[in-house]
């Protein structure tokens, strides 16, 4: 796998790679179904759905009931990908996705753009701080935060195919450049994206940049951090998390969430069961989300670069 | 419909009634009022309307049905063992350890049962779902779906109906048990929902409204919902909640009741005597 991380970002936006990739996958395969909640032209499949009614379904503001559709056209042999954005996609329809999905064993892709401080001027209505938590609780499902768009297209695309419940949760706008195009990633496989010996971050969807520009100020004092892209939260890659925290003998975790029930605590489980070493969370304190760009709210939630570096030397401390 | 198969429906209907409460009472209490009601459907729709095949259960161009009352699931175990999907001696191990037949109906558990139901709303969806899915798949065969009156309290329930006349969805057929009680009482007092047949009207179903304790006419009205057309097909079945079994019927707190040893022989042997003489009448 290689990495080609140089601080820069993405020139396509993950808008307008939904846009071109929904269309491509519906294309390439005929069981392959989209459902949206009148939320398409925020992800720029409007245009092509409305010219593809059978393979674009607007199901209108009813999520609840695009779930249970979704569901059911699971059951009839199709391969259903439902949109709209984080908070609807799992707290306003944790029930239907629970039981109408999982339980009843109807394999969906649910994708929930907007996550935590991507939701940015919608504001605290829209800003899901929890949507990590709420579906770690479903039995089998699967919890995608990609870091680049590379990854993003992979994921969205092995989707389709997976069994249970997955859940891919995305901002529409930018992500760093930090695969090589074409990479395939694997469910419960983590990736380290940079070696160190000092210090395990591991940081999801937008917190990836953060802990590499974190990485770079870090070295100028002399720690060597080593960054890990979860790739799934659930399932947690226990095997590359256990060995890189052997030889670092700390971790940190940085993640665009509400600090109970995500990344942390699915990486604190693998600790405490198999290598206690100190740790340590960079993450939105127990709080609720408000309007403002993603700059400012990176910073008022402190989901940046400085406080992955602050966070670590703290964490090192403890060693 | 001739007297003959007239009468052949009427058995059926006793039969899976006897089956259901068998079922009941082998763990000595159950949802008897929901399963009750709805055994007059669940005899006109697998005795006649509905295209099944007990041997292959999973057939991919059979007609569907989704309880989404899912807790009238001993009704529908009842129609299941009577159309010969599983043995009669299944019944009894409802809701026991390790049974395919669990309270609420699950899809990966029994064998004719279509989609897995419960958290009343959304088997609505789930048909919708399923309906749509055989439309674009091209599939000659249409999904029936059982809602409660009460579950007509979910909110979900009105998105699934708008979403249905959205979508054209006439190979979809919503049977609604107008049974008039839910869990805590009479759902008039509870939630009044108003007239069921003018709402489905104006969601764009077509609608009839009929006595679905009365195997002819619920016949008759599923007749009509052959005819494809732009509409999805709703018929409110004006039933009696615990239908068929008199003493049940007249118990106004009928939506979980104790089925005891001499209730069962009592109920089971006034059906049976129902359907001798209907077996004459043929």
């Amino acid at each position: 796998m290689k990495i080609i991380y140089d601080g820069s970002m993405d020139p396509t936006q993950a808008k307008s790679l939904l846009g071109s990739l929904i269309p491509r996958l519906a294309a390439e395969d005929p069981d392959f179904i989209y459902l949206d909640a009148d939320l398409m032209s925020c992800i720029g499949t409007l245009k092509w759905g409305k010219a593809n009614p059978d393979r674009a379904v607007e199901c209108g503001i009813a999520e609840a009931n695009m779930v249970g559709v979704a569901c059911g056209l699971a059951a009839s042999g199709f391969k259903p990908l439902l949109h709209t954005f984080g908070p609807f996609a799992s707290r306003r329809v944790f029930d239907q996705v629970f039981l109408s999905g999982a339980y009843a064993k109807n394999d969906i892709t649910v994708l929930g753009t907007d996550p935590g401080v991507t939701a940015a001027l919608n504001g605290g209505t829209h800003m899901p701080f929890e949507d990590v938590a709420l579906y770690r609780t479903i039995p089998t499902a699967i919890i995608f935060d990609p870091t680049d768009m590379v990854q993003l297209e992979d994921v969205l695309r092995q989707s389709k195919d997976l069994p249970g419940v997955k859940y891919i949760r995305v901002g529409r706008k930018d992500l760093a450049k930090v695969y090589e195009p074409g990479t395939h990633f694997t469910v419960g496989k983590a990736v380290v994206v940079r070696e160190g010996k000092d210090c395990t971050v591991v940081a999801s969807g937008i917190m990836l940049h953060e802990a590499m520009k974190a990485a770079k100020m870090l070295a100028e004092e002399g720690i060597e951090i080593e960054v890990i892209d979860p790739v799934t939260i659930k399932p947690i890659d226990k095997k590359t998390v256990i060995a890189s925290v052997k030889k670092t003998g700390c971790l940190v975790a940085a993640e665009n969430h509400n600090k109970n029930g995500g990344l942390y605590d699915a990486l604190l489980e693998v600790l405490a069961e198999n290598c206690p070493v100190p740790a340590g969370q960079v993450a939105v304190e127990d709080e609720f989300g408000e309007v403002g760009p993603q700059s400012y709210l990176q910073k008022r939630f402190g989901l940046t670069a400085e406080h992955i570096a602050e966070k670590v030397k703290a964490v090192a401390a403890r060693k | 419909m001739d007297k003959k198969e007239a009468a052949a429906l009427k058995i059926k209907a006793a039969e899976i009634r006897i089956a259901a409460l068998t079922a009941i009472h082998s763990l000595g209490s159950g949802h008897v009022g929901g399963s009750l009601s709805i055994c007059d459907a669940l005899a006109v729709l697998f005795g006649r309307e509905m295209k099944t095949d007990p041997k292959n259960p999973k057939w991919p161009e059979r007609d569907k049905l989704v309880t989404s009352k899912g807790h009238a699931g001993p009704g529908v175990y009842g129609a299941l063992a009577v159309q010969g999907y599983f043995s009669y001696e299944e019944l009894t191990t409802l809701n026991k350890p390790g049974t395919h037949l669990p309270s609420h109906t699950d899809r990966n558990l029994t064998p004719g049962v279509d989609m897995t139901t419960g958290s009343l709303g959304q088997g609505t969806s789930l048909a919708c779902g399923m309906a749509l899915g055989d439309r674009l798949k091209g599939r000659d065969c249409r999904t029936f779906l059982i809602v409660g009156d009460g579950e007509c309290d979910e909110g979900q329930v009105w998105e699934a109906f708008a979403f249905a006349s959205a979508k054209k969805l006439s190979n979809l057929v919503v049977l609604l048990d107008w049974n008039k009680k839910q869990l805590d009482g009479r759902v008039d007092e509870i939630l009044p929902m108003g007239d069921y047949a003018a709402k489905l009207n104006a969601f764009g179903f077509d609608t009839q409204v009929v006595n679905g304790n009365d195997v002819e006419e619920l016949a008759a009205a599923l007749e009509k919902t052959r005819e494809g057309g732009d509409k999805p097909y709703a018929i409110v079945m004006d039933n009696v909640k615990g239908a068929g079994v008199k003493e049940v019927e007249e118990t106004e707190m009928n939506h979980s009741i104790p089925v005891s040893d001499d209730q069962f022989e009592r109920w089971t042997a006034g059906l049976k005597a129902e359907i001798a003489k209907w077996e004459e009448e043929a």
